[in-house]
């Protein structure tokens, strides 16, 4: 086995096992096929774990393919970080508890909340975990895994419930998703904005939208239609104040932020785009909900 | 409503291919949408009909070869699978 050097630690290992309880099988890294074949007999039945590592061959046959594998994986990556950018998702995760905490709060009550600006690092965008301003996509992700679980338990409480819906909502959901995002940015191409919101901002404003809707469906299957409908009501108007006010920023020029009234039809276009974005939430919100609360 | 991913594509795809199909110069330039005629100044920015004027005549000047390929795709599913 001198052609196999880095293979030799690995082999070490297997043959200390062997000495160490009865030796029920010869040593087979010499021998020849059939004698190995006789002298496995009692191996496999008694130690299946020391006869699969105590043979070289499988044991070349493992560090092969444990090679291949990294080999694969690296590929794989390199490959799949030309289509989904993956550094840049790792931004929207970096969270914390107290964020996602502060960050659900500020989605049912947006009203006291003074500062809305995202804070800047040398250019880049600070991360989530020390600017509760900043979008992230953990909570839209939780919020639909959670929202697709509600549903099921809702449908479950009027009996009906069958495992294919629970695909049936996430898909449909996701699909109202994707076509809010595209409808989004087709609008924003269209007013010529110049804006810093990626898609993956996109994606994650729109689903923040969940959070309301989990507390409509959850207060609905609690106190049924009233309280449905009285949270949904809460947590659509704090949607809407909470997109008014982070959009405002992002799309509005710099003059109009501040408040000051700025005329132009330029501004205008762009305060109704910022009020239809808004007002699609609670659109969406009532329109995904609706139907399991009854 | 309960939208599958599947509809989706299909509804991006015949989209798509609507908007491949509008005809330059017969249809196109007798509404007055033609690719010369959207194209105002290089001053200010370009309204919303420049832009979508502009959409038009890029998705069907980038998607004509994809779409023959995803079209023929189709064909042969929907023959296959019905």
């Amino acid at each position: 086995f001198s052609q196999y050097p880095h293979l030799l630690p690995l082999m070490r290992n297997p043959s200390a096992d062997i000495s160490g309880p009865s030796p029920l099988f010869e040593d087979t890294s010499t021998g020849s096929p059939p004698g190995g074949h006789r002298g496995q007999d009692k191996g496999p039945v008694n130690y299946p774990g020391q006869s699969l590592l105590s043979d070289p061959m499988s044991n070349l046959a493992m560090a092969y393919g444990s090679s291949l594998a990294t080999q694969g994986k690296e590929m794989m990556d390199k490959n799949l970080d030309r289509f989904i950018p993956i550094s840049k998702l790792k931004y929207y995760f970096a969270v914390d508890t107290l964020y996602v905490g502060k960050k659900l709060g500020l989605l049912v009550f947006p009203y006291m909340h003074q500062n809305w600006e995202v804070s800047y690092q040398q250019d880049t965008p600070v991360a989530p975990r020390f600017d509760i301003n900043a979008p992230d996509l953990y909570i839209p992700v939780m919020g639909f895994i959670t929202y697709v679980l509600v549903a099921g338990l809702a449908l479950g409480t009027q009996n009906r419930f069958t495992p294919e819906i629970l695909g049936m909502q996430a898909s449909s959901a996701l699909v109202w998703l994707i076509i809010e995002v595209l409808a989004t940015l087709l609008s924003l191409y269209l007013v010529t904005v110049n804006t810093d919101l990626t898609t993956i901002d996109l994606v994650a404003f729109s689903g923040y939208k969940y959070v309301g809707m989990i507390m409509g469906v959850l207060s609905g299957l609690l106190f049924g239609r009233t309280g449905y409908y009285l949270s949904l009501l809460w947590c659509c108007l704090s949607i809407f104040v909470f997109m008014i006010r982070t959009l405002r920023l992002k799309i509005l020029s710099e003059a109009a932020a501040e408040g000051v009234l700025v005329r132009g039809a330029k501004n205008q276009l762009r305060m109704y785009l910022t009020m239809a974005i808004a007002a699609a939430q609670p659109v969406f919100m009532y329109w995904l909900t609706f139907h399991l609360v009854r | 409503m309960a939208f599958t991913l599947y509809a989706l594509i299909q509804t991006a795809i015949l989209l798509t291919n609507a908007v491949a199909v509008l005809h330059e110069e017969r249809f196109l330039s007798k509404i007055g949408w033609g690719a010369d005629q959207g194209i105002g100044g290089f001053g200010d920015e370009p309204g919303i009909k420049a832009q979508l004027l502009n959409l038009i005549r890029s998705v069907r000047t980038v998607m004509r070869v994809p779409l023959i390929a995803v079209n023929s795709v189709c064909i042969v599913l929907l023959l296959l699978f019905g």
